[in-house]
């Protein structure tokens, strides 16, 4: 017998939550209210497994991917291997740098089979597979600190844009970064593809040799980390101007590439305070978070 | 080859929450962020909080890393208290809006509206328990080189300073904005943070914990100045020692001329103090301040005194110096020439030194987040804000800071103090503003709710919050005024 999932609809009576061990996921489909229902019917059934599906193949998942060979057979373990192959060819990387962005994906082409919406999203901890109706859009914020709360800028994502995917790494969120950005926020066709460019861009915003910057072996930190004894970012001293400019130039020289070779739509770059944008051209003006009032009661 | 050493693979946990089966090391979370290994246990750590008084039966009491604080008492119902932690809405707009929850109490039906502030004006005192210098009153304290406070008016036996505040916060340039917001955030969620005060020390300050001075762990609070020691244990000293002098910045003492030590027919012993004379056997200004004994800048503690006088003084006689928190203590005899000779403590000497050090509290810091709530937040609770700060004047509503004891200060506004200690863990957040955003829960009876003009139509029960996505338990740990089991 498969476990169930944690499922159930937020309070707002509109986004289903849906949470298996380290998958968390809101989802919200717009549309008719048929539609919705079976959309949300068919993100539950997709759901459903999908864990033990994916940890059936987790000792693969965890190695590198080699751009030639692979033996793995689940649907959304090729598409994290597919998303990650196209940056194998030169570093390390594993499938589990898209897993996030490959599950999202995944749970939205669910629902979009069976349903007809406006739009939709399936949001898995921050790494977003998106649908948009013609003339639809989304409004996106990007955060400079994934640990933290704030919103710093918002982004619009309209329908003829190529933009499906949405995803962001960086050193303070839930999985080890080799670099020392605080966030790096990429837009892709998919959200597997912006899933792993993320993982790259933010692994190469850094200073090597650095002594204001620690690390230690990801296996110290986490035993059965992915990344075995390679060293991820700890903690990140003090930065000069020069250095963050270094350091964001750095990972903006690999957003550049994965930019032309057509991998990525656009990257926003940050690192102590400092951004940079690669390739979009739709960043409005820079908003705090609304205020209270604003928004104080359900 | 990479070999695991033996504790470490014992100290790690296996999770079986789901078939990640990931290894959690003590202290680290897994890959879901919701379980870990806190001392070897297996606990959750979810986001959203709710203050849980009762033990729920079977799986239903979620422990939080307070667990081994909760005394696990059984009160009545209703014994949830929920926290503003969570509520506020932020990207990826995952969080709920704010609530505003009915319970019914003793009968009563109360209303806690529970939100986030966001607070530009803000800042934190910290009480330092020191008599070492930490730096000229009014002296700037710095954070990562950047100006985040200053030293204020120390108070008795510690070191006072005021952080943050809107000046730091957004008046300055942005790196200082950031960095004082980050070092206001690490406070108030008590992490470590290392300040460095203009034209004085460098102080570790982590709320509860002792402070660090110039790499230095502070371990007691001294038990009174250098006079007032001598007069406590003056009695304790006489017939085992000659002369004993009690080194402190700010009065350093002397058993001989003190008046304490004339009540109980102490003889002079020649002893010649630098430093400014108040009253008889009491010295300002013996050294300068430091870090050093009693909260000078003095290793040697026969540098403050002068060459015994030889019409009273006599080869033989002893001598106990000692610093205020029994921390720093040598024992003496007169030589020939009547020059002090260090010389082995006796045992009853040594006991008065460390009935001293056990008068002296640990040393610890306080941090106090202090912040005011401005109209744009009470108009999150009620159509008319002002009426919400005369019903907090009028104690018909009850401020609580994450489920925390506030003080209201009086006059005007809803100004409030908390100890950062009784909070939840990672209650603040922040805001790119910078500002900061720290939880505000204001509890009132449903019908004053209402007559002060309160959003009525978005009343909950406490059932659909508890029932809710993203609720996380905590045991009940600090009692509210006025809701005392």
């Amino acid at each position: 017998m498969t476990r169930r999932p944690q499922i159930a609809l937020l309070s707002d009576g509109r986004r289903l939550h849906l949470q298996d061990g380290p998958i968390d996921l809101i989802v919200e489909a717009r549309g008719d209210e048929r539609n919705v229902r079976a959309a949300y019917d068919a993100a539950v059934a997709r759901f459903t497994g999908l864990l033990d599906e994916l940890c059936a193949e987790l000792p693969e998942l965890r190695r590198a991917a080699l751009p030639a060979a692979s033996s793995l057979e689940g649907k959304v373990a090729r598409r994290m291997y597919d998303a990650v192959t196209p940056f194998a060819w030169d570093r390390f990387i594993t499938p589990m740098a898209a897993v996030a962005g490959s599950v999202a994906e995944e749970i939205l082409g669910a629902m979009l089979d069976v349903a007809t919406l406006d739009q939709a999203y399936v949001n898995n901890g921050g790494d977003i597979a998106l649908h948009l109706g013609a003339g639809e859009h989304f409004s996106v914020g990007l955060m400079d600190r994934p640990d933290r709360d704030g919103v710093m800028q918002t982004m619009r994502i309209d329908a003829n844009s190529p933009v499906r995917g949405i995803a962001t790494s960086g050193r303070h969120g839930r999985s080890f970064s080799f670099g020392i950005a605080d966030a790096v926020t990429v837009f892709a066709a998919t959200a597997s593809r912006a899933d792993a460019a993320a993982t790259v861009i933010a692994n190469t915003v850094d200073l090597p040799g650095h002594p204001a910057i620690t690390r230690q072996p990801a296996n110290e930190l986490q035993p059965d980390s992915d990344l075995g004894a390679r060293l991820v970012t700890c903690d990140v001293g003090e930065l000069s101007p020069e250095d963050i400019a270094a350091a964001l130039e750095s990972g903006a020289e690999c957003a550049r590439q994965s930019f032309d070779r057509g991998l990525i739509e656009g990257a926003v770059l940050r690192l102590c305070g400092d951004m940079l944008v690669i390739g979009t051209r739709d960043i409005e003006e820079q908003r705090p978070r609304p205020l209270i009032s604003e928004n104080a009661v359900a | 080859m990479v070999m695991e050493t033996t504790s470490a693979a014992a100290d790690k946990i296996r999770c079986d929450a789901c078939p990640v089966m990931c290894y959690i090391k003590p202290g680290a979370a897994g890959a879901c962020d919701r379980y870990a290994n806190h001392d070897g246990k297996l606990v959750r750590v979810d986001p959203h909080v709710i203050l849980e008084r009762t033990v729920e039966h079977g799986g239903k009491l979620v422990p939080f890393n307070r667990t081994e604080d909760w005394d696990g008492k059984i009160v009545h119902e209703p014994s949830t208290f929920v926290t503003a932690i969570g509520a506020g809405t932020t990207y990826p707009d995952y969080k709920p809006a704010p609530f505003i929850v009915s319970a019914e109490v003793d009968g009563v039906d109360m209303v806690t509206v529970v939100t986030e502030g966001i607070f530009s004006y803000c800042g934190i005192k910290v009480k330092i328990d020191t008599d070492r210098y930490l730096g000229p009153e009014t002296a700037t304290v710095r954070a990562q080189g950047e100006a985040v406070g200053h030293v204020t008016t120390s108070e008795y036996g510690s070191q006072m300073l005021s952080l943050g505040g809107v000046h730091h916060l957004t008046g300055g340039s942005k790196k200082e904005g950031r960095v004082t917001c980050d070092t206001l955030m690490d406070l108030a969620n008590c992490k470590a943070v290392e300040l460095t005060i203009d034209g004085g020390a460098s102080v570790v300050v982590q709320a509860g914990q002792p402070p660090i001075v110039n790499g230095v762990k502070e371990e007691r609070m001294r038990v009174g100045c250098g006079s007032a020691t001598i007069g406590m244990f003056a009695k304790q000293w006489q017939g085992k020692v000659d002369e004993v002098v009690v080194v402190d910045d700010h009065i350093t003492g002397v058993l001989s001329e003190h008046q304490a030590g004339k009540l109980l027919d102490i003889a002079d012993t020649g002893i010649k103090m630098k430093g400014r004379r108040s009253t008889p056997g009491r010295y300002f200004q013996v050294a300068d301040p430091g870090t050093g004994w009693g909260g000078t800048n003095i290793s040697d503690p026969l540098s403050i005194l002068g060459p015994f006088d030889a019409k009273e003084a006599k080869a033989g006689l002893s001598m106990l110096m000692v610093s205020t928190t029994g921390e720093h203590s040598s024992y003496y005899v007169l030589d020939e020439a009547l020059k002090p000779v260090e010389t082995e403590m006796p045992a009853d000497l040594k006991f008065s030194v460390e009935r001293i050090q056990e008068n002296c509290e640990p040393a610890l810091c306080t941090v106090l987040f202090m912040a005011g709530a401005g109209g744009s937040l009470r108009a999150g609770v009620t159509d008319n804000p002002v009426r919400l700060t005369r019903s907090v004047k009028d104690a018909l509503t009850r401020v609580t800071s994450g489920g925390a004891p506030v003080y209201v200060w009086p006059g005007g506004g809803i100004t409030y103090m908390v100890d950062v200690t009784q909070m939840p863990a990672g209650a603040f957040g922040y805001v790119p503003t910078p500002a900061l955003v720290a939880p505000i829960e204001f509890t009132m009876k449903l019908s004053d709710y209402a007559a002060l003009g309160g959003h009525m139509d978005y009343v909950k029960p406490l059932a659909d919050v508890q029932n809710g996505e993203d609720v996380r338990q905590l045991p009940w740990h600090n009692p509210i005024p006025g809701r005392r089991a």
